[in-house]
């Protein structure tokens, strides 16, 4: 694998699969039903003694 | 058995003694010989105290009037490093006013060679990132870690090795600094032995970050944990990459890399801006996003949006270190490529910071009446503030002005001081109280006293060296008609001298701010409270205590 293959691979393939798993992700929270998990996660911080004893 | 375990430690401690003697004795240069023995004195000190049954760490404890006892969560270590926090801070702040008045009067304070400006310098930069906020980040992930996944700590032995493994990397950067060993790589001047211990104690600390969340009992991993591990993870990438050289000797402090020329340029500032993006700010917005919302006690804004700032910081920050070589041997197409990363790293930003400062909606007379929460406001709107200056002189058009003038310095001192420096003050002024079963922090009028210090030292500073930044940019470009430069660099650094007069000023504010936090801080852990007014008060009105009367239709 020379510099070349390698950075055609980078601009080609590896460009376009970073750019759909970015994509994933940030979409990922948006999936349906994930509300009321997002809530429950957000206020999980709340639930329980956090100063131990 | 217990006295067998103590013999087998004092060998240990004995071994590693007569070890750095051979090291000091064949040492190549005076200043590795000099570590070699520092390293030969502690060990011989762990030898006796292990010897007399001495227990440094218990008699510490009592010292620092530490909560005796089992508790639910393993907070010793976090103990430990929030005083490490306190300490390298002031230790950091005063050596940045230091080298401000170095600045401003040279003639006068110019130490050679131990502490002249060229090693003063990284001895700031290195205390105030890696020792006041490195100590600040391992405090508060190994805090949050384990209160967001309900279990104590993994690997108790080895989180203490972290701690204190740290604050060797930390005493063996600083002393070689002044000393003269350097690597010469922003933000990564320790040498290559240095370098390796730190390696070593960084994947200890992985390895108890991630034993933990394994041992989690939560179902889900909360988003400030994602970011304790983006920062943990990239790091030791980071490291391993821009510290890649040969030393010359195995018994010297001199080494090179392994990259040469604009490669080793470009892996500086890889290294440098990421350093920036996941040490000063993936670390620090997971502080944002565990105590925001549990000073306010109210949950983040929006979870969601939580997600896509952590993705998109992640995707982005990592191809915008080229801004720091535009208009050099660097190719075109990579310095373009940084400067349209830069600037798609403004949109994460906001949207952190905006779903940071939303989270108080509906609790914004809490910037009135808490002064931790109006620390943390003004963190996040100087958050805000450099996010939105960085992706600016990435530019290439502001950067041709912006560039090596102080205008860059302001820029970073805006970041450090108002968002790590005041978040970190805001976290510290919400763990010591409960880390230390105190009911609240001594007295809340000095944290108020602190927030105003601090928040004018740094329009001091800013202001100033916005100024100088400016002044010194235009006169570098200032052509006469005959086409030679108007002005020599000496012209220059004489236009700006009042304003380094002022970032001094501006310096010792924020240092005094500190001074006020580490009184505070001390008069806490003695267990004190000060009777004092409170901060807010609504006196009784009688002409307004009545009840709204509808005034009838005419």
């Amino acid at each position: 694998m020379d510099y070349n293959t390698l950075r055609q691979l980078a601009d080609s393939v590896g460009l376009a699969a970073m750019a759909v798993l970015f994509v994933v992700l940030c979409f990922w929270p948006f999936r349906p039903g994930s509300k009321s998990a997002n809530n429950k996660v957000a206020n999980s911080i709340f639930e329980d003694t956090d100063d131990g004893e | 058995m217990q006295a067998e375990a103590a013999l087998g430690r004092i060998g240990l401690w004995f071994l590693l003694l007569l070890g750095s003697i051979g090291v000091m004795l064949g040492a190549k240069d005076t200043p590795f010989a000099i570590q070699a023995g520092m390293i030969a004195a502690l060990a011989l000190v762990m030898v006796f105290m292990t010897a007399s049954r001495f227990d440094p760490a218990g008699k510490a404890r009592g010292f620092f009037h530490m909560p005796e006892g089992q508790s639910r969560y393993d907070d010793d270590p976090v103990r430990w490093a929030t005083i490490a926090t306190v300490f390298w801070g002031m230790a950091g702040f005063l050596a940045g006013l230091v080298i401000a008045l170095q600045l401003a009067f040279p003639a006068y304070l110019n130490f050679e060679p131990y502490l002249n400006f060229g090693r003063l310098r990284p001895l700031h930069t290195s205390a105030v990132i890696f020792a006041f906020g490195g100590n600040a980040l391992i405090a508060t992930s190994f805090f949050v870690v384990q209160r967001t996944c309900r279990v104590r700590l993994a690997f108790p032995a080895l989180a203490r090795f972290v701690f204190w493994g740290y604050q060797l990397f930390i005493v063996l950067a600083a002393s070689g600094y002044l000393l003269g060993i350097t690597q010469s790589r922003e933000y990564a001047e320790p040498e290559w032995y240095v370098d390796l211990w730190l390696t070593v104690v960084w994947v200890s600390y992985l390895a108890v970050f991630v034993a933990t969340l394994l041992r989690r009992h939560e179902p889900h991993i909360y988003v400030a944990n994602w970011f304790y591990l983006a920062f943990i993870v990239t790091v030791a990438m980071l490291h391993l990459v821009n510290n890649m050289a040969v030393p010359v000797s195995f018994l010297g402090s001199r080494s090179y890399s392994l990259f040469g020329g604009v490669q080793d340029a470009l892996t500086q500032w890889w290294y440098g801006h990421n350093a920036v993006g996941f040490f000063l700010t993936a670390g620090f917005l997971a502080m944002m996003y565990y105590f925001v919302p549990k000073q306010a006690e109210r949950p983040v804004y929006s979870y969601r949006l939580s997600i896509i700032h952590f993705w998109s910081l992640i995707f982005l920050y990592i191809w915008a270190g080229p801004h720091h070589l535009l208009y050099t041997a660097l190719p075109d197409w990579a310095q373009t490529l940084g400067m349209v990363f830069s600037i798609m790293l403004w949109m994460p930003s906001w949207g952190g910071m905006i779903n940071g400062l939303m989270t108080l909606n509906g609790a914004w007379d809490k910037v009135r009446t808490d002064p931790i929460i109006r620390m943390m406001v003004m963190a996040l709107a100087f958050y805000g503030m450099s996010t939105f200056e960085g992706p600016m002189l990435s530019i290439k058009f502001f950067n041709s002005l912006s560039h090596y003038t102080d205008w860059t310095i302001g820029h970073v001192h805006s970041g450090a001081l108002g968002w790590n420096g005041m978040i970190t003050f805001a976290c510290l002024y919400y763990l010591t109280p409960r880390l230390w079963k105190r009911s609240r922090m001594y007295s809340l009028r000095m944290i108020n006293w602190h927030f105003w210090l601090a928040s004018l030292g740094i329009v001091f500073y800013a202001g100033s060296m916005w100024v100088a930044g400016l002044t010194q940019g235009l006169m570098w470009r200032e052509y006469g008609a005959d086409g030679y430069l108007v002005n020599s660099f000496a012209d220059t650094v004489a236009a700006i001298r009042p304003m380094y007069l002022m970032r001094a000023f501006g310096g010792t504010l924020y240092l005094a701010g500190a001074v006020v936090m580490t009184f505070n801080f001390i008069q806490t852990l003695r267990g004190k409270l000060r009777e004092e007014a409170p901060m807010t008060e609504t006196p009784y009105d009688p002409v307004a205590d009545r009840p709204l009367t509808a005034v009838p239709a005419a």
